[in-house]
C-alpha cells in the first residue's frame, strides 16, 4: 500500500469530532462525513452540562461515587469497565475541551464552576451557560476546521451513509454514501468506518426532545447488514417537556425543583382557564402519589405518574395528553432568577408567560440506553485497556460505534449530564481505537471493483424505485402513525399485550412503507425521497425496539412493565424475613434479567435476541436498591 | 382566523428562475413556520388546488439553537422554528435568505461561512486533543460573561444576510465570522496568534469593509453585541497596523 491507511468518520457531532481529532493526532487521515454543517448537529441540544470529578466544591467528591452512581443509576446494566474508565478519563476531557477555549462558566476566582445535577449529591457538573452542548461542539468544530485547513481531514457534509462496503470476508472497508444534492450515490473505499451518527427519538416523533435528524438511520442500516445492536428497549423519556406541534422541548428538571407543582383538572374535559380552576378542583397528583417526594419524585415515576393520570384516567388538560407544571404561585422574582432559561424557552416557543399561566407538559422520549453493541478489553486496573483495537469496536471487524449511537455506558438508565461526557469520550477512545487497528493492519488487496459496483448500484436501484413508484402511501403520515404507535404502545409504560399488537402494527406500517408515492419526483435536493429512507429504517429500529421490549419481562431502568413489578416490602427492612424472601427474589431476577439484550436481524421476521452476561468486575451488585 | 395563509418563493434549482405559490392550512394553537412546513409536507396543495413538490427547507433542532431553518419571513431574515405564526401577519411570505446562493426553494448555501471562519483562523491552536493535565489559565468571571455572548454564534447567516455590504457584489466576510476574531482573541491562549488573525481581517473583504449599517446586531437572534465587537476589533487592527509600521517598540496589547 502506497497510501496511508484511511479512516472514514460518519456523523460531526462530539463522538465523530472526537474520534476524528484523535486519528488525526496520530497522523492518519480522516474523511469525515456529515448530513449538514457540524454546528447543526443534535449535540449542541444538551444544555445542562457535562460530568467530571473536580472535587472543587468541598464536598469530597471522589471518581468512586461517580462511578456507582452511573452504575446505579443504570441499574447495574452497563459493563464497568468502560464506566469505570470514562468516569476517570472524565476530568482530563474537560481540562482539554478547556484547552481548546470552550466557554465554561467560571467561578468568582476564575476557576471552573460546577453544579448540582439530577441523582447525585455532589456538584460535579460543568457547564457553560445554559448551552453546555453547544459550546463543547463548537471547541471540537473549531479544531476539526483548524485540521482541515492543515489538509490533515476532508470533510464532506451533506453526504448521507447508506451502506457499509464489506469484503468476502465481512470485514468492513468503506462505505456507500450519498450526496444530498445531486441523489449521486459514491462507494468511498477505506481501511475502517467509524459510526457517530447519534440517536433515534424520531421513531418516537413528535413526543420527542430530540432533532429530526435523530432518526437512527444510519445505524438502523449498520444493524441490518449485521451489526448487533444491544439494549434496544431502553428508552428514556425526560417527563416535563413542552409539547409542541412540530416537536417536545426539553424543561429542565430545575423547574420541578424549585417549587413547580404538577396537576391537573380534577374533572375530565374541564375546559376553563388554569387560573379559574379552585385548588378544591385541581388534582396535585405528584404529591398525591408521593407524599414523601411531592414533585420532586425521580423523572421515571414522575413520567409513569403522568402517563396514568392521561391514558388511564383520562384526565389530562382537555382530554389531551398534557398536564399543568405550574409556577404561578411562586415569587415571580425568584422564579426569574433561578429558571430563567427555561421560561425564555418556553415564552419563546409556546407564546404564553410561565409566570402567569402554567405550562403544559408531558413525558417525551429523550435518550436511547441502547444502541450498536460495543465490545472493549480489560485491563489489569479493572478499567478498559487504553489503545486497544476492541475497544469501541462493533461485531462487524473495521466497524466501530461511538456517542449515542453505541449502548456502551449508561445501562438501563442514564444519569443527567452523562451524555456529554459519554459521548465526548467514547469518540475520544473509538479514535484511539482506531489507531491501533490501522496500526495493525497488514497490507491487503483492494476492495474489488465488483464489490463497489454491486453495492453502488443496489442504492442507486433503491432510489429509482423510490422515484419512479405510484404507491398512495406518504412517508410523513407514515412517520406521524409510527410516532403515535411507538408513543402508545412501546413508550413510558408497557404491557405484552400491547407490544405484540404493536409488533403487529409495525410489521404493516413497514407493508406500507413499501407502497409509497413520493410528491416529490426531482433529482435534486429531494427531501422526501432521503426521508423515505429513512422511514424504512426507523422501522426496522422500532420493531428492534418493540421486540426487545416484549422479551424483557421485569422493571429495570427505563423499561416499565407493571405486571413485573418487585416492590420492596413497605416497613422492611435487611434481616426481616420478609425483606430477606425479597432479596431472594431479586436476586434471582437479577439470575434472569441482569444480561445485556442483543439483537441481530432476522431478515423478514423479529430480530434475534440473546442475552450475555454483564461485566460486574468492579462493583456487583449485592444489596437491591432502597432509596428509602 | 380558521386559516393560516403563506405565500411561498419556489425556486427549483439555483440555475433556475423564482416563483410564488400559495398555501393554506387549518389553524391551530402554537403552530410556527417549521410545524407549518412540517404540516405542508403531509398533503402539498396549494391553494388552487395543485399538487406540487413540498418546500425544501433545511430544520433540525427546532430550538433556536442549531442554526439551520433561518429564511426570510415578511422581509425579515430570522430562524423560522421561533417564529410564532401568531405573531406574523398573513399572508406570511416565506424566501430564501438573501445574500446566499439558493439551492432549492427556501434552503440556501451557506458554506461561504466556513470558509470565512478558516479564513481569519477561528481557533485556539493546542497541541493534540489529549490531556495535558493542565487546564487552561483562569478567566475571570466577568470576562467569560462578555466571551459567553460571542461563543453562542450559531452561523445561522442572519446577520450576514441583513448586511448591506455583503454579497456577491462584495469580498466583506461580514459580522459573525469578526466576532470570532474578536472572541478568539480574547481567550488567554488564543490571544497569541491574535496579530495573524487581525491581519486576515486588515485586507480586503476586511474590518473596513463593514459600513456601520448596525443591521447585523438588530437581527442576530442570539443577541450576540456584533457591533461593539466590531467597534473593539477597530481599535485592535489600528494598533496592529501601528505595530507592524514601528515593530516592537510599540507597547503590545
Amino acid at each position: 500500500m502506497n497510501t496511508p491507511p484511511q479512516a472514514i468518520v460518519i456523523g460531526g457531532g462530539l463522538a465523530g469530532l472526537w474520534a476524528t481529532l484523535r486519528i488525526t493526532d496520530s497522523g492518519f487521515p480522516v474523511q469525515l462525513f456529515s448530513l449538514f454543517a457540524f454546528k447543526r448537529s443534535h449535540s449542541v441540544c444538551a444544555q445542562g452540562g457535562i460530568n467530571a470529578v473536580l472535587d472543587t466544591k468541598g464536598q469530597h467528591d471522589s471518581i468512586h461515587q461517580h462511578l456507582i452512581d452511573t452504575l446505579k443509576g443504570g441499574e447495574y446494566l452497563a459493563n464497568q469497565p468502560p464506566v469505570k474508565s470514562m468516569c476517570e478519563a472524565a476530568p482530563g476531557l474537560v481540562r482539554t475541551y478547556e484547552r481548546m477555549g470552550v466557554a465554561f462558566s467560571r467561578t468568582a476566582e476564575g476557576l471552573l464552576d460546577q453544579r448540582l445535577f439530577g441523582g447525585v449529591r455532589n456538584k460535579r457538573t460543568c457547564f457553560a451557560g445554559a448551552s453546555t452542548g453547544q459550546q463543547l461542539l463548537y471547541g471540537l468544530d473549531q479544531q476539526v476546521r483548524c485540521r482541515e485547513s492543515r489538509g490533515q481531514v476532508s470533510v464532506r457534509v451533506g453526504w448521507e451513509f447508506l451502506s457499509l462496503l464489506q469484503d468476502a470476508d465481512g470485514v468492513c472497508r468503506g462505505i456507500v454514501a450519498m450526496d444530498l444534492q445531486n441523489l449521486e450515490i459514491r462507494a468511498f473505499a477505506a481501511d475502517v468506518v467509524i459510526l457517530a451518527t447519534g440517536g433515534f427519538g424520531q421513531i418516537y416523533a413528535p413526543q420527542t426532545t430530540t432533532s429530526t435528524n435523530c432518526t437512527g438511520a444510519a445505524a438502523s442500516r449498520c444493524y441490518q447488514q449485521g451489526a448487533w445492536f444491544a439494549n434496544a428497549e431502553f428508552f428514556q423519556f425526560h417527563p416535563t417537556a413542552m409539547i409542541g406541534r412540530d416537536k417536545t422541548r426539553l424543561m429542565s428538571e430545575a423547574a420541578r425543583g424549585e417549587g413547580g407543582r404538577v396537576w391537573v383538572p380534577r374533572q375530565p374535559q374541564d375546559r376553563r382557564n388554569p387560573s379559574v380552576i379552585p385548588e378544591s378542583d385541581r388534582f396535585y397528583f405528584l404529591e398525591e402519589f408521593f407524599p414523601a417526594y411531592g414533585n420532586t419524585v425521580a423523572r421515571d415515576e414522575a413520567s409513569r405518574a403522568i402517563w396514568h393520570v392521561t391514558r388511564e384516567l383520562g384526565l389530562g388538560i382537555r382530554g389531551s395528553d398534557r398536564v399543568y407544571l405550574d409556577l404561578t404561585h411562586l415569587n415571580p422574582a425568584f422564579v426569574t432568577q433561578r429558571l430563567g432559561a427555561i421560561l425564555d424557552i418556553y415564552r419563546k416557543f409556546a407564546g404564553t408567560d410561565p409566570l402567569t399561566t402554567p405550562m403544559e407538559i408531558f413525558p417525551a422520549a429523550h435518550y436511547p440506553m441502547g444502541g450498536l453493541w460495543v465490545d472493549f478489553e480489560r485491563d489489569d486496573n479493572g478499567g478498559m485497556r487504553p489503545d486497544s483495537p476492541r475497544n469501541q469496536a462493533t461485531n462487524l471487524p473495521g466497524l466501530y460505534a461511538c456517542g449515542e449511537c453505541d449502548a456502551g455506558y449508561h445501562g438501563a438508565n442514564r444519569l443527567g449530564a452523562n451524555s456529554l461526557l459519554s459521548a465526548s469520550f467514547a469518540g475520544r477512545v473509538a479514535g484511539e481505537a482506531v489507531v491501533s487497528y490501522l496500526k495493525g493492519l497488514t497490507p491487503r488487496s483492494p476492495l474489488p471493483e465488483a464489490i463497489l459496483c454491486a453495492a453502488v448500484s443496489k442504492q442507486q436501484q433503491l432510489n429509482a424505485v423510490l422515484l419512479r413508484a405510484e404507491g398512495h402511501e406518504n412517508p410523513y403520515r407514515l412517520h406521524h402513525e409510527l410516532g403515535a404507535l411507538m408513543t402508545a404502545k412501546v413508550g413510558v409504560v408497557r404491557a405484552n399485550a400491547e407490544l405484540i399488537v404493536a409488533l403487529d402494527d409495525l410489521r404493516e406500517l413497514e407493508q406500507r412503507a413499501a407502497r409509497i408515492g413520493l410528491d416529490d419526483r426531482a433529482v435534486w435536493v429531494n427531501h422526501s425521497l432521503v426521508f423515505a429512507r429513512q422511514l424504512q429504517d426507523m422501522i426496522h429500529l422500532a420493531r428492534m425496539v418493540a421486540a426487545s421490549a416484549l422479551a424483557r419481562d421485569e422493571c429495570r431502568g427505563a423499561h416499565y412493565k407493571p405486571a413485573f413489578t418487585m416492590p420492596l416490602p413497605a416497613g422492611r427492612f435487611a434481616g426481616d424475613p420478609e425483606f430477606e424472601d425479597y432479596r431472594t427474589r431479586w436476586q434471582a431476577n437479577n439470575e434472569r434479567w441482569l444480561k445485556t439484550s442483543i439483537a441481530s436481524i432476522n431478515p423478514d421476521a423479529d430480530p434475534i435476541l440473546r442475552y450475555d452476561a454483564v461485566d460486574l468486575s468492579v462493583h456487583p451488585p449485592i444489596e437491591p436498591r432502597d432509596y428509602r | 382566523m380558521s386559516t393560516i395563509n403563506l405565500r411561498i418563493r419556489r425556486q427549483d434549482n439555483p440555475d433556475s428562475q423564482p416563483y410564488w405559490q400559495a398555501f393554506s392550512i387549518p389553524a391551530a394553537a402554537d403552530h410556527n413556520v417549521v410545524s407549518v412546513l412540517l404540516a405542508l409536507r403531509d398533503n402539498p396543495v396549494t391553494t388552487s388546488g395543485e399538487r406540487v413538490a413540498p418546500v425544501i427547507w433545511d430544520h433540525n433542532c427546532m430550538e433556536e439553537v442549531c442554526g439551520s431553518c433561518a429564511m426570510l419571513i415578511n422581509g425579515v431574515p430570522r430562524p423560522a422554528c421561533s417564529a410564532l405564526i401568531d405573531s406574523l401577519i398573513q399572508p406570511i411570505r416565506l424566501e430564501p435568505m438573501p445574500k446566499f446562493p439558493v439551492v432549492r426553494d427556501l434552503l440556501v448555501d451557506r458554506s461561504c461561512m466556513d470558509a470565512s471562519l478558516r479564513r481569519v483562523k477561528a481557533w485556539i491552536e493546542i497541541d493534540g486533543a489529549w490531556d495535558t493535565g493542565l487546564g487552561a489559565p483562569r478567566i475571570a468571571p466577568v470576562a467569560w460573561s462578555a466571551n459567553y455572548l460571542y461563543s453562542r454564534c450559531m452561523s445561522c447567516g442572519v446577520c450576514l444576510s441583513a448586511c448591506p455590504q455583503f454579497g456577491s457584489h462584495s469580498d466583506f466576510i461580514g459580522a459573525a465570522p469578526l466576532a470570532q476574531v474578536r472572541l478568539m482573541n480574547a481567550h488567554p491562549t488564543g490571544r497569541y496568534d491574535k496579530t495573524e488573525r487581525l491581519h486576515a481581517i486588515m485586507g480586503a473583504g476586511g474590518l473596513s469593509d463593514c459600513g456601520n449599517a448596525q443591521n447585523c446586531v438588530r437581527v442576530c437572534p442570539k443577541g450576540i453585541p456584533l457591533t461593539t465587537a466590531i467597534g473593539e476589533l477597530g481599535r485592535q487592527t489600528t494598533l496592529q497596523a501601528l505595530q507592524d509600521l514601528f515593530g516592537e517598540s510599540t507597547p503590545s496589547l
